[in-house]
């Protein structure tokens, strides 16, 4: 399992890059959750969408789609990540650029 | 209840008594097998299974894990009535996992240790952070598990006719056995179970009723379907309609302060993020990629039962209506004369018209407290004074979930699985947060600072001898409820939020938050939550009102601050304090990349 410790620069480009995908996907997190379900519930709720006023459905059943999805994506964009920096934890994903579904 | 003949239905009481008798006890007669096929030898097993769970298997048993008898019994019901302010435990509940999947799972799994304190201790270069963790995490574990008991309790004496006490020694026995037996390794492979089973007992009633309301057999559809009586409203217009014209407000509006949903949908989130119980499954997977993919399927796993709750609580408010509003007593559907029965519903016919009137406010004071006689209708005398509004009808909320079945006349086995459902969620969690209260005694205050150096056989030992304390506890707790059980729910969250979630997020992200920052802060954020909440609940309950919140925020919310206080004050300590050692910046170098993930042991 163990691999060489990566040099230090290319830990903080890894690390900058995980930030920067944090940053994006709690930003989406923020506005959907807090943005549309709360702070623009109001407004929102003056547009119907599929039988509900928006901003109640963002409150009781969109925000949470999202976020199921935002997880996945995460995950998935890190093991890119976490490959093109050479640290990934699966064996099999560092073997050349191989799209392998690994170890499921 | 007398049994004629002539109504010996699908749902006669005497067939779903025996149902779920058999779901009952055949659910438990598999999770005890689990347990003794899943049998732990060792720490490693009895903490965290090896690390070797499926992402997969461990998505289901998080989910059983983190979803209880409130969010299975009760949630529908609180959502039933609050409407739009509902949304607070709805996205409070499930959007943590976000917060627990980019900032906590995955590097809490590369550390790689056994328990939430432990990361602390090694973090913060500190026993004495170790021991505030620690004592933040007992208190927090037990406040939830004392619930949790009390739900097996209810869900034995409404469906089984057996006596709360007895419920409750029941299901501890059950717990014990296979928490004691197994640990985690027991516990994994039933919550795994336990969330099947617990899913299709919700989402059954759930389908029928929005097949019965609507005609559409998904309920997340269903709610923003047409209701299907030939008005060709929505279902949500209706709902708003009907509520309006009996003098409440609309269903999709709130009634609670923007600043107060806010505060309290971010202090469940980031409590949800810090809950132990929670955490400590991410510890169970393989790898570090294992914990962030197996988070989502933890999530999803919930949003099942989180998506369908909204649904469940419009069709039940709505059906409700229909059922009782200006209905004659004696004509009243069946259902509402069982939980009557029962205690949960209650009826005063304040203008004696022999009909029932639902409407804004409470129908008496407090509690139903029955007479033990009958009045011209037949309905059970109260002997509670009437408020001056102008409802008759006391509902306990929980009966939207517990009597859906009925009120949709659903066949007698869909009865039995709600049974059955409520005591897998309740079981679920229990034996999920007796697992981390014994594991913080044996590993955390016993091997890791009383008893150092004992081996892994003694510590094993005292890790029994921990949960089967701390299972005796949570009965008691469950047996004789303290009054302001209900009140405490706001502790859990608050404590959690505002002490571990900051601690365990700077020791991941900050390279500069130290030992004195970390401990200052903890303590902070925990005496400021604890003094809000307690001065409001206890000290100046006649206080707890908006006019006296600070900002607007009410104790359920306060949580949210009280973080907000703990980073502050540890950013601002840990300026002062000496640096973070050498050794320890390695540690946080390591924990940040996915490369070199070990099983989980302890660190020499």
């Amino acid at each position: 399992m163990s691999q060489q410790p990566p040099s230090d620069a290319n830990h903080q480009r890894y690390w900058r890059a995980n930030l920067k995908l944090m940053g994006v996907l709690l930003a989406v997190w923020f506005i959907v959750s807090f943005g549309f379900g709360i702070l623009l519930a109001e407004p929102l709720n003056q547009i119907e969408f599929f039988g509900f006023k928006f901003g109640f459905w963002w409150a009781q059943q969109g925000s949470i789609y999202v976020f199921v999805v935002l997880i996945f994506i995460y995950a998935a964009a890190m093991r890119r990540i976490d490959r093109k920096h050479g640290v990934s934890d699966s064996a099999t994903d560092d073997a050349g650029d191989g799209d392998q579904p690994g170890a499921d | 209840m007398p049994v004629t003949a002539t109504n010996r239905g699908p749902t006669d009481p005497m067939d779903v008594q025996a149902l779920t008798y058999l779901f009952v006890i055949g659910s438990f007669a598999l999770y005890i097998g689990i347990a003794v096929w899943s049998r732990a030898a060792s720490t490693g097993e009895f903490y965290v299974a090896e690390g070797g769970v499926h992402p997969v298997a461990n998505g289901m048993a998080t989910a059983a894990d983190w979803m209880s008898a409130a969010s299975f019994i009760s949630m529908a019901g609180i959502i039933a009535f609050m409407g739009y302010d509902g949304t607070v435990y709805l996205m409070g509940w499930t959007g943590g996992y976000v917060l627990l999947a980019l900032l906590l799972a995955p590097y809490l799994r590369k550390f790689g240790e056994f328990t939430v304190p432990d990361f602390i201790g090694a973090r913060y270069y500190s026993n004495a952070a170790r021991v505030v963790a620690v004592v933040c995490l007992i208190v927090v574990s037990f406040t939830y598990v004392a619930g949790q008991m009390r739900g097996v309790g209810i869900v034995f004496s409404h469906f089984l006719n057996v006596d709360i006490i007895w419920g409750v020694v029941i299901g501890m026995a059950v717990v014990f056995f296979y928490a004691v037996l197994g640990g985690m390794k027991g516990i994994t492979y039933t919550q795994v179970a336990q969330y099947c089973v617990l899913i299709f007992a919700y989402l059954v009633p759930a389908i029928f009723i929005s097949l019965l309301i609507t005609g559409i057999p998904i309920p997340q559809i269903g709610l923003g379907a047409s209701v299907n009586d030939g008005s060709g409203l929505m279902v949500l217009e209706k709902l708003d309609r009907t509520l309006v014209d009996l003098g409440f407000g609309t269903y999709t509006d709130g009634s609670k302060a923007m600043i107060d949903v806010f505060a309290i949908t971010l202090a469940l989130m980031i409590g949800t993020a810090g809950l132990p119980h929670v955490i400590v499954r991410f510890f169970t997977v393989p790898k570090v990629s294992d914990a962030r993919r197996s988070a989502g399927y933890a999530l999803l796993f919930i949003a099942l039962l989180y998506t369908t709750a909204p649904a469940v609580g419009a069709f039940a408010r709505l059906n409700f209506i229909d059922t009782v509003q200006d209905a004659p007593y004696a004509e009243v559907a069946d259902w509402f004369k069982r939980w009557e029965d029962i205690g949960l519903v209650g009826w005063q016919d304040k203008n004696a018209d022999g009909a029932i009137q639902y409407a804004p406010g409470v129908p008496f004071d407090g509690p139903p407290v029955f007479t033990g006689e009958r009045g011209e209708q037949g309905q059970r005398t109260l002997a509670n004074l009437p408020s001056a509004s102008a409802n008759e009808v006391y509902v306990d909320r929980d009966i939207m979930v517990l009597a859906n079945p009925e009120i949709a006349a659903l066949p007698g086995w869909v009865i039995a699985l709600v049974a059955a459902g409520g005591l897998a969620a309740a079981l679920s969690t229990a034996a999920g947060l007796l697992l981390v209260i014994s594991t913080s005694v044996s590993h955390d205050l016993m091997k890791k600072t009383l008893a150092r150096g004992i081996s892994d056989r003694q510590e094993l030992r005292y890790a029994r001898i921990a949960a089967a304390t701390a299972i005796v506890i949570a009965g008691y707790l469950g047996i004789n409820p303290p009054a302001f059980v209900a009140q405490v729910v706001a502790f859990a969250f608050g404590l959690a939020a505002a002490s571990l979630f900051p601690a365990i997020l700077l020791g991941i992200f900050s390279q500069r938050a130290t030992r004195e920052g970390a401990i200052a802060g903890m303590l902070a954020g925990l005496v400021f939550t604890f003094a809000y909440i307690a001065y409001f609940k206890f000290v100046e309950p006649g206080h707890n009102n908006a006019d006296h919140w600070w900002f607007g925020i009410s104790p359920e919310g306060i949580g949210a601050l009280g973080a907000a206080l703990n980073f502050a004050t540890a950013l601002i300590v840990s300026r002062f304090a000496p640096a973070v050692p050498a050794p320890v910046k390695t540690l946080i170098a390591s924990i940040r990349v996915p490369a070199g993930v070990e099983r989980p042991h302890d660190h020499p």
